[in-house]
């Protein structure tokens, strides 16, 4: 019964959502932190996506969502000119995360209407089980 | 009167099966709607079950030993790619509003499936009952 194959599916973009969600709310948690050189400053990280193909044939294979890694942004980290900072290099400089809140926040958007999304296809799909397992009574 | 269970029951049962493996490819499209590369794919509901209704015609048999073949075949639609509107740049062809407005309209089609057998059982059984 193909419908079973939703839960899977749609649970495995949930998981895949919720990990998105997360590395969003690391980046914005992390967003105003400074380190005392580019390679010690945090890098905004985003998990990546791909189609995870199972190998069966036609329509009995399910397409659900694997995460492939995490990758790290390459985006300059801005230097500040704090000399009193702690943390600050012999210049006075210090490395500002290279988080962009705007894009995040976007990100944070999307992920959460996805996960919606997937919520309903899986609430939709459990009503028409249930509905099938009623037939004739 | 001859009364085929077989043949009553044999369009809404290839209609729910369709209807099924339609509503997992269309939930695997808004899975997968943030994947890089991903297509989305659907069936063509038409002509699946044109095809579904061919295959049930019964083997023209010419002599008396020839024998039908037993059961029917599983259905096996043609997966068709959605040719998207305005394809993301990372690939990706699923929009997110056809995919939506394609479930919603199939899980209906779903139901309406399943109250249309539920009937036909509901008539079945007061016949049988022959109250």
């Amino acid at each position: 019964m193909s419908l079973f194959k939703i839960f899977e599916v749609a649970g495995s973009a949930m998981s895949a959502q919720t990990l998105r969600l997360n590395t969003t709310a690391s980046n914005l948690a992390n967003a105003e932190t400074v380190a005392g050189s580019p390679e010690q400053a945090y890098k905004a990280r985003q998990p990546v996506f791909a189609a995870a193909l199972k190998a069966q044939q036609g329509l009995q294979q399910t397409v659900p969502v694997q995460i492939k890694g995490i990758i790290e942004s390459q985006a300059p980290n801005t230097p500040l000119y704090m000399p009193n900072h702690p943390e600050a290099d012999a210049d006075g400089y210090v490395y500002r995360s290279n988080v962009n809140p705007v894009e995040e926040l976007v990100n944070m958007i999307s992920a959460s209407r996805s996960y919606q999304n997937n919520v309903e296809v899986m609430n939709t799909s459990k009503e028409l089980l249930l509905q099938t397992l009623r037939l004739g009574s | 009167m001859s009364l085929n269970l077989d043949k009553t029951f044999a369009l809404p049962a290839a209609a729910l099966q369709l209807r099924a493996q339609r509503t997992k490819l269309l939930a695997e499209n808004l899975a997968n709607a943030d994947t890089p590369n991903y297509k989305a794919r659907d069936i063509d509901f038409k002509s699946a079950m044109r095809q579904a209704l061919g295959q049930q015609q019964p083997l023209r048999t010419t002599r008396p030993l020839h024998l039908q073949p037993p059961g029917h075949e599983p259905l096996n639609p043609k997966v068709l790619f959605r040719q998207p509107y305005a394809a993301a740049l990372d690939g990706n062809s699923v929009e997110s509003h056809v995919e939506q407005a394609a479930f919603a309209e199939n899980a209906v089609s779903y139901q309406a499936t399943l109250t249309f057998l539920g009937a036909r059982i509901q008539g079945l059984m007061g016949a049988l009952r022959g109250d």
